[in-house]
Formats: C-alpha cells, sequence, structure tokens
C-alpha cells in the first residue's frame, strides 16, 4: 500500500510558527528602507516546530543511506561515515573565514596538516583543499596544466587525451579549462591501448587524463609506461583519484608518474556524501606544478601555517574562502583515526570485498573481464537479456531485498554494465547478503520475468516516468491561494 | 519503410531537396536509437551553416545527440511544434522537418539513397554520433 | 588504531581461503613492482576516538565565541535547534546523490521543496539543486548567460564580493570570456552611465544587491537598464534580505543567484556553503547541474527524480557546458528547513532585526568622531563601508582584546583602502553592541 506524501508547501496553516526571536532590543527606526525596495509578504508556508519534525522525519525514512544497509554503488565509495567526525566539526561552527590568520590558525594549521597527510598517501609534493567536488578538482588542476603549458610558451599544447571508458566528468572538465577533449580507445578491459596512445600523443598533447584502477576495477599493469609516453610527448598526466579506495598504502599516484590529481573526501576518506553533496576535491601536484594552485595556499612559515596570497602564477580563486572546510575536518579525523596502517588496511579490505562478491556472482552474471579485480568489477547481465531482463531489471530487483543497486550503464564501453563496489566497511554476511539476493534475481529472471519488471514493489514509489518529467518539466510546486499569508 | 523521396547521411539525417530548398530531419532509425525524444534544441531563422556543421540538438532522457547539415545554406523555417511536442520525431520521423534551409552548396559529405542508407545501417549497428 | 573494516583478520583470511586467493598480496599483483609502495606511508600510527578527540580539544577556536560584527558574505545568524537535529538523520546524511528514486524519495522531495522555496523567496519561475556556493554560483552564470544568448561578454559590477569576483576570473581563464567590470559611484551604487558604453554585444550584466559593500541596489532600474540595451540581468541576492527587500523575479532579473549560507548553514570557517540559482523559465536548461523534477510513477503516484539530466556532463561530456555533477545537497535541505522553522513572519522578523540593530550600531559608530561613513546617502540592509584614518588592522586586534571581533578591514582585498565593512545581525544584543561601542571608542583614542 503506497501512501501518498504531502509536499511541505501543502501542510501551511496560516499563523503557526516553529521559531521566535526575542524582543528587538534597540530602538525601532522608521523609513530605513526607501519604499520601491521593500517586497511584499513571503507565499511562505508556516508550520509548528512538531509539524517540521514530523515532515522532515518522514522524508528521511523515505530515504536510504550507507547506514540504513550496504551500498554497493561502483566508483561511488559508499563506505561507513564515523559518527566521530560528524562531531568534530562542531569546534569551528561559530568561526568566520575572514577573520585574521591568528583566530584561525587552528583551522589552518588543519588544513597544513591534512596537505601534508594526503601528500603522504598519493606521493605528491602539494595539495590545495579549495575545491568543493571532485569535478571541481577536476577543473582546478587541468586548469593548472593549462597555465603550466602556457608559461612555457607552449600555446599549442590544447588536447586532452581521456580514455572512452572515462568518467563523464573528465572530458566536461577539459572542455571547461580551455582544452580539446580527444577520446582514446581503450582495450576490451578498460585498459589504455598503448600503441594507440603512442599515436594519439603528438606536440599538441597537453596531457592525459587516467583514473587508476580503471573503471572496470583493474589496475593499468602499464601505468609507467604510459605515464612515460605522454612525458616524452611533453604532456602531462592528470590523475582522476575516484578509485584511489584501492591503492591506499599499497601504490601512490605519484609513484607512478602522475603529475596532478584530485582525490574525493567523501569516497576514500570517509567523508558522508550528503546526498550528493557537500564534498571536497583538494589537488594534488608535483613541485614543478605548485606555482600555479589556486591562491591563497596554505604554507607554513616560521612554523605556523599561514594562506599565501602572493602568488603571481596561480590561476587564481575556485571558490570563495577556504574550500569545504567541514568536510576537510572530517577528512583528517579520518586519516588521524586509521593512521599509515588503517589506510592500507582499509584498502586491503575493499579489494578483498570486492573479489569476494565477484567470485560468488560470475557464474550466475556474465563477467567483461575476468580475472582478480580492484576494489570494484562490473557484470552484465549476459544470458539474462534472452528473457528480456535488462541491467535496470536487476538493480530495482535489489531494492526489493534492502539493498542499494549497483552503478548501472557505466562504463559507456560496457553495454547494461552494472559495477559493484562494496567497500571495505561492509561484513561478510553482508556481502552473503547481497550474493544470495543477486543469486535469486538471476533464478526469479528465469522462472518470473515480469515481477523483476514491476519491481520495486517495497519503495514510496514504483518506478517514476523519467520521459513524462523531461519533456514537461514540474521542477517546483505551484502556487495555491491558500499559501499566502 | 525508408522513404525512397529524400537523401540520407551516415549519421541518420535525411534531406530532402527542391531545387535551392531542403528540409532536414532525423531518420527513425536515429529516433529509434534515442529513445524517447524530450527535448529539441534548434536554431534560429536566418542562422548559417556550413556542410558538416552541426545545428541541433536532440535530447532524449538519457542520451543526447548532434544534428549535422550535409549541406551549407542559410536557415529559413525552424519546427516550432517540436519545442512543446518533440515526441512528434519518435511518431513520425519522416513527416517532421528540424529545419528548411536556403541551399548554398552541396559537396563534401557524402548523401546515401534510401537502400544504400538501409545497408549501412545493417552494416553498422552503431548508435548514432552523439 | 580504527580502519572500520567490519571483518576481523581471522575472517578475512577464511574469505580469502573461500575464493581460491593464496593472500592479500596476491590481489594487488597488477600493480607494477616499480609502482608499488615499499614502506609504511609516513603518517602518524592510527589513534582512538578518544585521543582524535582530545586532538581536536586542543585546537584553539576561541574566536568563535567572541560577538561578531563582520558579515563579507558570510554571516552568523540564529540556527533553530531543530535544524541541526533534523540534519542529523543519517538517512539524508549518508545517502548518494539520488540516482535510484525510488529509494530517494526523502531526498529528492526535499531538493524539490528547496527549488520551490528558492523561487518563491526569489520570485523567479525555476532553480536548480544548488551549486557550491555563492561565488561558483557566480560563475557557472556566466557560463549560462553565454549558453543562452550565444555571446561571450559579460559585465559585472565591481560591487559584486571580491572573491566572487576573483573566481568568475579564474573560469574565464582559458574560456574566451570577455569580462567587464562596471565600476560603481560615490554612492555605492553599480555605474549604469559607465556600463552603457559596454552592452554591446554583450550577454548580460551580473550585480548584486545588498551589493559587497551592504549598499541595497535599484535593481528594478537595473533590469529595466539590461533590457533596454538587450541583454540579461543577474541579480547577486543575499536570500535573508528578501524577508524584507523586493524580489528580484518581480522587478524582471533574469536570474537570482547568490550564497545560502544565511539560511541556517554554520559559518564553520568558509565552508560548506550553498550556491542557490534560479531564473526565469526561458533559462531552465541553461541552469546547470542537478534539477529536480515531479512526475509519477506508473501507479498514478506523485514521484520525483532527477531530470532534464542530458544536459549534464555524463550524458554529453565534452558537451555539456558545465562540469558539476554535484550539489550541495545537505546545505540545501538545511535552507528549506530553516525556512521552514522561521515561516514567512520569522524570516521578516529577523530581516527585521538585522536592519534595525545594524543602523544602531551605523549610528553608534559615526558618533565617534574617528569614523565616517562612506556612503551616507546610500540606504543599506545589515552591512556598511566606514573609513578610518588610523590602522584597520591594529583596531581590530586591540577590539579581540576586548573580546570583539570588529568589522573587515577592506585592506585585505584593496590595498591602501581605508574602510572598515561592518555587520551587525540578529544574534548581536544591545549591550553587545554597546560594549563594542565603548570598545570603538577606547580604542581609538
Amino acid at each position: 500500500m503506497r501512501k501518498p506524501y504531502k509536499l511541505i508547501f501543502e501542510k501551511h496553516c496560516i499563523d503557526r510558527r516553529a521559531a521566535d526571536l526575542p524582543a528587538l532590543d534597540v530602538p525601532k527606526m522608521d523609513g530605513l528602507v526607501p519604499q520601491a525596495c521593500l517586497g511584499e509578504a513571503l507565499p511562505l508556508p508556516s508550520l509548528s516546530e512538531m509539524d517540521l519534525v514530523r515532515h522532515y522525519t518522514g522524508l528521511s525514512r523515505r530515504n536510504f543511506g550507507v547506514d540504513n544497509g550496504s551500498y554497493p554503488l561502483g566508483s561511488c565509495t559508499m563506505k561507513y561515515n564515523p559518527k566521530l567526525n560528524e562531531e568534530l566539526t562542531a569546534h569551528f561552527n561559530d568561526l568566520h573565514p575572514l577573520l585574521d590568520d591568528d583566530a584561525l590558525s587552528a583551522a589552518y594549521e588543519l588544513q597544513f596538516a591534512l596537505d601534508r597527510a594526503l601528500c603522504a598517501v598519493c606521493g605528491m609534493d602539494k595539495f590545495t583543499l579549495q575545491p568543493a567536488a571532485g569535478a571541481h578538482g577536476e577543473l582546478t588542476g587541468l586548469m593548472v596544466m593549462r597555465s603550466y603549458h602556457n608559461m612555457r610558451q607552449d600555446f599549442l599544447r590544447a588536447e586532452m587525451l581521456i580514455p572512452d571508458a572515462a568518467h563523464g566528468t573528465n572530458p566536461a572538465s577539459a572542455t571547461m579549462a580551455g582544452f580539446k577533449a580527444v577520446e582514446l580507445k581503450s582495450l576490451p578491459d578498460g585498459g589504455v591501448d598503448v600503441e594507440a596512445l603512442k599515436q594519439a600523443v603528438s606536440e599538441k598533447t597537453a596531457g592525459l587524463m587516467l583514473t587508476n584502477p580503471n573503471t572496470l576495477g583493474l589496475f593499468e599493469k602499464n601505468i609507467l609506461e604510459i605515464t612515460q609516453i605522454v612525458h616524452d610527448a611533453g604532456g602531462l598526466v592528470y590523475y582522476d583519484g575516484a578509485n584511489i579506495n584501492a591503492i591506499m598504502g599499497k601504490a601512490r599516484p605519484g609513484d607512478m608518474g602522475f603529475d596532478v590529481m584530485h582525490v574525493n573526501l567523501h569516497k576514500s576518506f570517509g567523508t558522508p556524501h550528503g546526498g550528493g553533496g557537500p564534498g571536497a576535491g583538494p589537488v594534488g601536484v608535483k613541485k614543478e606544478l605548485i606555482p600555479f594552485l589556486p591562491a591563497p595556499l596554505i604554507m607554513k612559515k616560521n612554523g605556523r601555517a599561514r594562506p599565501d596570497y602572493d602568488r603571481p602564477l596561480s590561476i587564481g580563486r575556485v571558490k570563495a574562502f577556504n574550500g569545504n572546510f567541514g568536510v576537510l575536518v572530517k577528512a583528517y579525523a579520518y586519516i588521524l583515526s586509521l593512521g599509515a596502517d588503517g589506510l592500507r588496511e582499509a584498502s586491503e579490505a575493499a579489494v578483498l570485498n570486492a573479489n569476494y562478491l565477484r567470485h560468488y556472482l560470475k557464474d550466475v552474471y556474465e563477467l567483461p573481464y575476468d580475472g582478480l579485480c580492484m576494489h570494484e568489477f562490473v557484470l552484465t547481465p549476459g544470458a539474462l537479456n534472452e528473457q528480456g531482463i535488462h541491467n535496470v531489471d536487476i538493480a530495482k530487483a535489489l531494492i526489493d531485498y534492502g539493498y542499494h543497486p549497483p552503478t548501472i550503464s557505466f562504463p559507456l564501453i560496457v553495454r547494461e554494465a552494472m559495477m559493484f563496489e562494496p567497500t571495505e566497511t561492509e561484513s561478510r554476511e553482508d556481502l552473503d547478503g547481497l550474493i544470495y539476493a543477486l543469486r535469486q534475481i538471476a533464478e526469479t529472471a528465469k522462472t518470473d520475468p515480469d515481477s523483476l519488471r514491476s519491481a520495486p514493489l517495497t519503495t514510496p514509489v514504483g518506478r517514476p516516468d523519467e520521459t513524462r518529467a523531461a519533456r514537461n518539466p514540474i521542477v517546483i510546486a505551484p502556487l495555491s491561494s491558500s499559501d499566502r499569508l | 519503410m525508408t522513404p525512397d523521396d529524400r537523401k540520407y547521411t551516415k549519421d541518420h539525417e535525411w534531406v530532402l531537396l527542391d531545387g535551392q530548398h531542403a528540409e532536414l530531419g532525423i531518420t527513425d532509425h536515429a529516433q529509434r536509437e534515442l529513445g524517447d525524444i524530450v527535448f529539441v534544441e534548434l536554431p534560429a531563422v536566418g542562422d548559417r551553416f556550413a556542410a558538416g556543421d552541426r545545428f541541433a540538438v536532440v535530447e532524449s532522457v538519457k542520451a543526447v545527440s548532434n544534428v549535422y547539415t550535409p549541406i551549407a545554406g542559410e536557415i529559413t523555417a525552424v519546427n516550432n511544434a517540436l519545442e512543446n511536442e518533440p515526441e512528434l520525431l519518435n511518431g513520425a520521423p519522416y513527416e517532421q522537418f528540424l529545419v528548411q534551409l536556403r541551399v548554398e552548396a552541396i559537396n563534401g559529405i557524402e548523401l546515401l539513397d534510401a537502400a544504400g542508407y538501409d545497408a549501412h545501417i545493417t552494416e553498422s549497428q552503431v548508435v548514432p554520433r552523439a | 588504531m580504527r580502519s572500520y573494516v567490519a571483518n576481523s583478520k581471522r575472517e578475512m583470511a577464511e574469505m580469502l581461503n573461500a575464493i581460491g586467493v593464496t593472500d592479500m598480496d596476491a590481489l594487488f599483483m597488477d600493480i607494477p613492482w616499480d609502482a608499488r609502495c615499499k614502506r609504511q606511508l609516513s603518517l602518524d600510527d592510527g589513534k582512538s576516538e578518544i585521543e582524535v578527540r582530545r586532538k581536536f580539544d586542543a585546537y584553539d577556536t576561541s574566536a568563535a565565541r567572541l560577538p561578531l560584527f563582520m558579515g563579507a558574505g558570510a554571516y552568523r545568524h540564529y540556527i533553530p535547534a531543530v535544524v541541526p537535529a533534523l540534519l542529523a538523520r543519517s538517512e539524508f546524511y549518508t545517502a548518494y546523490t539520488p540516482y535510484q528514486a525510488e529509494m530517494s524519495q526523502g531526498m529528492l522531495q526535499g531538493i524539490f521543496e528547496y527549488q520551490t522555496y528558492m523561487c518563491r523567496l526569489t520570485g523567479m519561475d525555476v532553480s536548480n539543486a544548488s551549486v557550491y556556493d555563492g561565488a561558483t554560483a557566480c560563475a557557472e552564470t556566466m557560463i549560462a548567460l553565454r549558453a543562452a544568448t550565444r555571446k561571450n561578454k559579460i559585465l559585472y559590477s565591481a560591487a559584486l564580493h571580491p572573491e566572487y569576483i576573483q573566481t568568475m576570473r579564474t573560469y574565464a581563464r582559458f574560456t574566451g570570456f570577455e569580462l567587464v567590470e562596471i565600476p560603481f559611484t560615490e554612492n555605492g551604487e553599480t555605474d549604469l552611465m559607465y556600463a552603457v558604453r559596454h552592452t554591446q554585444a554583450a550577454a548580460g550584466m551580473i550585480a548584486a544587491s545588498p551589493n559587497f559593500y551592504g549598499v541595497i541596489e535599484d535593481i528594478a532600474q537595473m533590469a529595466d537598464f539590461s533590457h533596454t540595451a538587450g541583454i540579461l540581468f543577474v541579480t547577486v541576492s543575499n536570500p535573508l534580505s528578501l524577508g524584507l527587500l523586493k524580489r528580484p523575479g518581480d522587478v524582471g532579473a533574469d536570474f537570482c543567484v547568490g550564497e545560502g549560507q544565511p539560511l541556517g548553514i554554520p559559518l564553520s570557517a568558509g565552508g560548506p556553503y550553498l550556491g542557490f540559482m534560479a531564473a526565469n523559465k526561458t533559462y531552465m536548461r541553461n541552469l546547470p547541474g542537478r534539477i529536480v523534477g515531479q512526475t509519477e510513477d506508473a501507479w498514478g503516484n506523485r514521484a520525483f527524480v532527477l531530470t532534464l539530466q542530458a544536459r549534464e556532463q555524463h550524458i554529453r561530456r565534452e558537451k555539456a557546458s558545465s562540469n558539476i555533477c554535484s550539489n550541495q545537497s545537505l546545505c540545501a535541505l538545511t535552507a528549506a528547513m530553516y525556512l521552514g522553522a522561521m515561516g514567512p513572519a520569522g524570516l521578516k522578523e529577523v530581516a527585521l532585526q538585522c536592519l534595525q540593530k545594524a543602523h544602531y550600531l551605523y549610528d553608534g559608530i559615526h558618533s565617534i568622531p574617528a569614523f565616517a561613513a562612506r556612503y551616507p546617502k546610500s540606504a543599506f540592509f545589515h552591512e556598511f563601508v566606514t573609513d578610518y584614518k588610523g590602522d584597520a588592522i591594529a583596531l581590530n586586534s586591540k577590539l579581540k582584546e576586548k573580546g570583539f571581533i570588529g568589522g573587515l578591514p577592506l585592506c585585505r582585498y584593496f590595498k591602501g583602502d581605508t574602510g572598515l565593512l561592518f555587520c551587525a545581525t540578529e544574534v548581536l544584543t544591545r549591550s553587545e553592541i554597546d560594549g563594542f561601542l565603548n570598545a570603538l571608542e577606547v580604542a581609538v583614542k
């Protein structure tokens, strides 16, 4: 039985109040704002505090997070978000971002320490913590690359090589940084075709963007040769850190020959995804590229961490203030908690969990590429297609078993891809439950495929009509006469 | 049935030529590969394009496809009905032109007849260029 | 050391055995020898919860507890207790982007409601699900203006937040934009007489009200000016000021964007904040990032989904006009919860108290001879610029010793500028303001 759930605007009751203020304690003055600039009463709903609590508690029950159950969403690293870290941000809640350096000293020290820690994990020389998300980091890193070539008067280097298996943000970011995105065909295992790369590089090559492990969850065995080819051609190599959860303490992008990279603190470093954000996408570079990082950059001067504004070669600011500071706090607390051993252990357990899951699913679904995987792997429905069952049906059926589906239809190079990334924080029972559900679904696909096509049945709504939403977009609630004050 | 009153490109556009006037649209194969079309972005009357230029964008829920003109010319009319009812392209792709064009040059881009286009689809079985 | 790994070492050994892998190292064989870490990362050993907490307790954040007379784009406001309490529901904060609509209706509806709230607040037709912050909202708007008009020239008011201008300049660096800065007059208002000479072939004009210097600008006049010149008009608004001021949508603005932090989001040393972007419906498809739409499921139930995704990078790849692929969902939810808690009456009251207290402060400061208002003829909301002939930074140090955070010295952004940008919000009490004024008087003697 599916019950309708009202919009907050439909719960409006005139004159209800949830919050109040003390009476104005300064003498009230009139005529402070010209009449022409004053607005009319706003058509916003009035609610009691209990109305509000019930509304949002109800909404939360119509949502699914990592705390509700396994969330094996490939490329998204949906690991547990430690509660301690949520608590620690409170220390900084009331700090204004434009206070003088002494008043913000603690914030700068924390940022500098996080920068050092990320350098240790990634093998880079310096991180900027300004970018607010992975895509924002990509844009920042690519602009740094552009500035580097420009400073060397290498203006012809306008091509950014990007494998067709890459995340969609890569080519979009390249365009935004003023590059021409040049697609590089991948091998069937999602790896870089070294011969094709040799053909593709030229004096126009600004760089190559790469995810390693790649989007099929496989480590580039030829990584050292790949970065060498790009360097020999005068280009730089960008590491998309989306998948670094596989290799913390095992290998470092800096040691593989990467020059620029971003990490998603909301993936590998345990900060919550927040239902789509906020995250943070710090960008790390090798020494030669430090001058181009966004200003200000947190540097140590006379033993104190301080923002350095005097950076003439910097690309400039990519965001106001100090980056998504609250997210940085959580990531730093995460690294402090785990330490060197803990990070390595997290990656090992993530890779083990992925291989365990893969091992018990490969006989009922099709593996486009066999062999051990890193932290994630891709399956396809394989023969289940013959029953008219598609990846989306399997994903939706999984919801009825209480699991979040894998990433579907990505990477684009695999038809009907289903990408699983269980992460290290799932227990063996969680994985066994997931395996059971997916094996049951494969069985049902043969015996009763229609039932899969109507899944999910246990959710507040069934499959929404996306075509209707896109053809006649309704993106806000209509104003009704009762909405006025 | 691919109509044989017009020519086709390998990128799944059709062109109906009448002297110096041409109509351009997308093929049945293109609309099927895209799925439910939800939005069509059209140029303005008076815009000029060279052969091979992108002149329109067709969106479905999960895909987007550029539409290229095989001939050079100036836009004389656009199909405004598609603005509110993009699904018309799913229903009758050969009856719905995207734009009308005053032809300035026909060169460079290979045009196929209906049989040639059908053979091309069978051979390639690829999704439209996106 | 805590890795939050669920399984014990023993279980992991059993799992390796079960899948026929000899040991952990075998799982990492694909990493070439030369690229492997041969020794432990140079990080400290992991710490227990108690130790981590101790480390954080040792951070000196005492400035957070002082009465604050600084704003400049980030404001301290009252946050009703119900807001953080509801945000702590982990179904919200531990969720991913709501791609799987059926199990994400809560967040999707929450964002849909946020979009509606922002439209009702700004008077615009459509809103996206938010971007990173006010600065990136301005930068993304620049791109949207170009997409909507196919013109590269963007006019912007010099009275925008300096960090927004810096961010716009960075985004424009390599992508062929022509940015034209429109100076402001001696009254602190965007100089339309200057702008009129630059509207030729421009896409639009971006200007704020209240602007960075606190001045309430005539957005109706700016909208008319822009449209007469055939360009689009973007207002950068403080959403909280709209509890009082005329809505940009009601005077014909084409876009209204800005920083949503005043709506219940803590200062948090600079982020995470909330970039909001609302527009006239003509430009719906030019808005970047996520947008939630309403639809139905097969049974006719109202349902919400991410929509208009074909604009976005995961489908359009290199042809997408923006690379943004996230939003500040949790911050958007915060803003909606805040607006829900305050209601229309509460929001108006907050705006009024900000206005009144800032003017009380203004009168007090300017009764001290060392200070002179820079824009005495202009109306302001809760911030204003005061010129001070002495050393503004030294002044602030003295104030801090007395337990107050003073205004923002404008020399932070403009070398040699003698101004201080003061702000007062509803959380300051009269006795704090009076105490601050006393401290100021003593400090300048």
